[in-house]
């Protein structure tokens, strides 16, 4: 399997690609059927973060979490992505959350995807920012998993100075902070 | 204003994680034919073509549509691609029942498919883009801490998913046609499997697989016109509808979503549903992950919000009960992406036609078909039935 | 069937690259300024429908970015074509026949950018005969220009007039990315990028969109003097095989004019989309237009080509005419697949 890249590691048959089963194709003149091809396919594009989304992650190279404001409802959305998706208007106004927050809901995950993935198992979670409307993705570490509950208090683990970035990596993961939880019915809404 | 649609033919390929033994089309043509059978009808019988799949990634294949004219008999007819991501399938057939509605077009071909193992299914879904969040869990991991939340309001007992999981994968085993058929399968175990997205575990996940859905959709002359001839008699389309929401927004409750609600009550008012858990004979839902079930019984109206786990642990949803869901198995047994709504849609049909097999539920006269995607936030659902609206 | 007008039309001023935007940053300005043109909003529209593919985005699920620009919450009705936007136009006008809608915002667009456009569209070939060759778009369409100049139909100096009246035309056209041409003679003396086609002969490669409302009967003449009433529409395909049917000619088009009632009455204005520009002829002459039809007064997508939304465009721009009274009749034409494989044909009409 040296030119297929393992993607995931799931037990077998689910999302994974089993062996193709040949049927018999009984004799076709004596010529080798052809069953399948591979055609690799690769193409290069480059994305553009665009606006709002780039005024976001220059701000997390600050160690800030800046969502943007509804022009209509005042609803803070993060991260950004230009427009306030209730009301289809663009949203400018910057404004700092967090840095801590609140776990509204979470997954064990014993299964990682994608190069980034922590090792296995690891919590990930929706962390609601204070201030924010809106829940963020994140892992959570420095806690046993079966620990971690919904509303739980969390803060930002920022990465090392040198490696700061205009990017989703310099928030490394999320760990627990000493303060009260916060209700579930407070979150409600706020995925 | 509006014409009667009815179901007149449906075809489903044999699903599996790999149809190796099929190209593209070929795939498609399989489902197909057997709808073109199953309605008396050949190609040349179809005036358009309306085709919906997820995305293309999947194939490897940008916009495949132009390709398979000559393979599904369009060339010199009109050829619809519909993408609405994961409720693609059911919002393709409300696209094709349009056409007969509108009087446009008497018969229409509407299809629903996916070759999930041309390229990598879990890339193809996902594959991490730039300057957005990366959801490092997979597909089962966005939908994990929905489950959770749900489970916390309701209260409701732990292994509730390892009974609809049990049900549905049972369900698969009196349908040929599913890519599952897991003979051994027990509460213990579905139970013991390996656990993905704590709550989720391995068997309460669905499978990724490749296959189509084709059925034929006519006006109420040639729909008729077919019954006469098959003796089978159409499935009526009482009502369709669809909603989207966004991906995030404040208040969208991602447990049980308001496009879910508000696509559920225009259907039911179109086909004069009042009393969903007493009117509805059978129901086909998109549950990929089995929690979904109690929560799509509450979004859907058909239990008290809360209370949808109480049918599920009663035993009211399996194929002998009240209201039995997925008799066909599923989602959780079955999906080909973008066919898989269609595959709800269909379903639902076949009850009503009484064309379901051994996954029959006898008397049945209302089913309802129900897909979602995206991010819980693109509904289509169908009422259809046996008698004509 | 109901009379159903196009009521407004808002475009994106076209340009190569808008570096700096995402898409929903990039729509959302086309679809605010659909609503501006009626003083509408979101909940004036009754189904929402848009065009666009996740392989020009180079994203799964592409469009359901593009939703924040709508505003949908509380819940909207909505549907999306991995197509033109102008087969976007076609699923709303169904909608709207069926009674289940009066109004509808129809929107199209490409960020072609971020991905190189003509490899992309290889990926749109037979998969296994045609793409793993990975022949770009221009090297597909210069088989059919080779076909039409070997079959006498045309000359290149016939596609370089083609070219060159196009983007003298876009000047008047405020949102073309071309604009004005250099003469004919310097244009044939310029070297081929796919022989027998040079840069000329090419549409631009396009950050753009579009997006158009629909309404029915009195709904539609509330909101303007004088709607574009879509007196027919319809589309059909042709084969896929290039070797199986004849490049010089697009049957489809034809057949779809035909169902769509073109020659109906007299065509004051067409917009045809050719993207090369050997393939108007094809085009116009499949639609039946006499040379009394101005053709692509706003350039057509030789002067701006934003894939997924240049077919809606030609169906706007005519609208536009018809709505300002330059036109009374008109005949839009969308295209997708390989060399005019695919073809929407639309004629509209102004009242009195």
């Amino acid at each position: 399997m040296s030119d297929d890249r393992t993607i995931s590691r799931l037990p077998d048959g689910l999302w994974t690609q089993p062996e193709v089963s040949a049927p018999d194709l009984g004799d076709i003149g004596n010529i080798e059927p052809v069953q399948r091809i591979r055609v690799p396919a690769a193409m290069t594009y480059d994305y553009t973060p665009g606006e709002a989304p780039t005024r976001f992650l220059m701000g997390l190279a600050e160690k800030k979490i800046l969502g943007e404001k509804c022009p209509v409802t005042g609803d803070v959305y993060v991260p950004p992505r230009g427009m306030s998706p209730a009301v289809g208007l663009p949203t400018s106004e910057q404004v700092e959350v967090g840095p801590k927050g609140s776990i509204t809901s979470f997954c064990v995950v014993h299964i990682g995807f994608g190069v980034n993935a922590p090792p296995t198992p690891f919590v990930s979670a929706l962390v609601l920012p204070d201030g924010a409307a809106v829940s963020v993705y994140g892992t959570v570490l420095e806690i046993p998993h079966d620990q971690v509950r919904i509303g739980m208090r969390v803060e930002p683990v920022w990465a090392d100075d040198a490696d700061l970035a205009p990017s989703f990596e310099s928030i490394r993961h999320w760990r627990p902070i000493d303060e009260p939880d916060t209700p579930a019915e407070l979150l409600k809404g706020h995925m | 204003m509006a014409n009667r649609v009815g179901v007149i033919g449906i075809g489903q390929t044999q699903y599996s994680a790999v149809r190796g033994d099929v190209s593209l089309p070929g795939l498609i043509r399989e489902a197909v034919f057997r709808a073109l059978e199953d309605a008396h009808l050949t190609m040349d019988d179809i005036d358009a073509v309306v085709i919906g799949k997820a995305p293309d990634f999947f194939e490897g294949m940008m916009m495949p549509e132009p390709y398979l004219a000559e393979a599904l008999g369009a060339v010199g007819k009109p050829l619809f691609r519909v993408h609405t991501a994961g409720s693609v399938g059911g919002s393709t057939a409300i696209v094709a029942a349009s056409h007969v509605e509108a009087g446009v077009h008497e018969r229409v071909l509407t299809i629903g498919w996916q070759q999930q193992s041309v390229s990598e299914a879990m890339w193809a879904l996902s594959f991490p883009i730039p300057f957005q969040q990366q959801l490092v869990a997979g597909a089962g991991g966005y939908f994990a801490p929905f489950i959770r939340e749900y489970m916390r309001r309701s209260n409701a007992p732990e292994d509730i998913g390892i009974l609809v999981a049990l049900k549905d994968r049972l369900n698969a085993l009196k349908n040929p046609y599913a890519h599952l058929h897991e003979p051994d399968i027990t509460y213990d175990s579905v139970k013991e499997s390996f656990m993905l997205w704590e709550p989720i575990r391995y068997s309460e996940t669905c499978p990724s697989s490749d296959g189509a859905i084709a059925m034929v959709l006519a006006s109420e002359s040639a729909a008729e016109a077919s019954a006469a001839s098959t003796g089978v008699r159409p499935a009526w389309i009482h009502g369709t509808a669809m909603r989207s929401e966004p991906a995030t927004a404040n208040g969208r409750d991602q447990v049980s979503p308001d496009a879910g609600k508000l696509c559920a009550a225009d259907v039911y008012r179109q086909a004069g549903i009042t009393n969903p858990r007493e009117q509805v004979d059978v129901i086909e839902m998109y549950v990929p992950f089995s929690w979904y079930e109690p929560m799509w019984l509450e979004n859907l109206g058909f239990a008290p919000e809360g209370d949808g786990w109480r049918l599920t642990e009663a035993g009211v949803t399996q194929l002998d009960g009240d209201l039995p869901v997925n008799c066909s198995g599923g989602v959780l047994s079955t999906n080909p992406i973008g066919a898989s709504g269609m595959i709800r849609f269909g379903e639902a049909a076949m009850q009503v036609r009484g064309t379901a097999g051994d996954h029959q539920v006898d008397g049945a006269r209302t089913a309802v078909g129900h897909a979602y995607g995206g991010a819980a936030q693109f509904f289509a659902m169908w009422v259809v039935g046996a008698d004509k609206p | 069937m109901r009379d159903v007008a196009i009521v407004s039309v808002s475009q994106s001023d076209h340009v190569r690259a808008l570096p700096e935007r995402n898409e929903v940053e990039m729509v959302q300005p086309i679809i605010e300024g659909a609503f501006r043109n009626l003083g509408a909003s979101i909940s004036d529209i009754d189904f929402v429908c848009s065009g666009s593919s996740d392989y020009l985005a180079g994203q799964a699920f592409s469009f359901v970015m593009t939703l924040d620009a709508v505003g949908a919450f509380p819940p909207i009705v909505e549907s999306h074509v991995e197509m033109d936007g102008a087969w976007a136009l076609y699923e709303a006008w169904v909608k709207i026949q069926t009674g289940h809608a009066d109004t509808a915002l129809v929107y199209g667009y490409s960020k072609a950018s971020p991905g190189d456009l003509p490899r992309v569209m290889s990926r749109q070939l037979d998969p296994y005969y045609q793409a793993p060759l990975w022949p770009d778009s221009v090297a597909i369409a210069g088989l059919q220009a080779r076909a039409m100049i070997e079959s006498g139909k045309i000359t290149e100096a016939e596609m370089a007039a083609v070219a060159h009246r196009s983007r003298e035309a876009a000047r008047g056209n405020p949102h073309a990315q071309l604009q004005g041409s250099a003469p004919v003679e310097e244009l044939l003396a310029a070297p081929y990028l796919s022989d027998p086609l040079r840069r000329h002969d090419c549409p631009p490669i396009t950050d753009g969109g579009v997006a158009v409302i629909l309404a029915a009967g009195d709904r539609a003449r509330s909101w303007v003097d004088r709607p574009a009433w879509i007196r027919g529409i319809d589309h059909r395909v042709d084969s896929h095989n290039l070797g199986a049917r004849d490049l010089t000619v697009a049957p489809s088009v034809a057949l779809a004019a035909a169902k769509a009632g073109v020659a109906n009455g007299k065509v004051d204005v067409a917009e045809v989309y050719a993207p090369f520009s050997h393939q108007e002829k094809i085009v116009v002459d499949a639609l039946g237009l006499g040379d009394d039809v101005v053709v692509n007064p706003s350039g057509g997508a030789l002067a701006a080509n934003p894939v997924m939304g240049a077919g809606l465009i030609r169906l706007g721009e005519v609208a536009q005419r018809i709505m300002d009274g330059t036109a009374d009749r008109g005949v839009g034409h969308a295209t997708a697949g390989p060399c005019l494989q695919q073809n929407l044909v639309c004629v509209l009409e102004g009242e009195g």
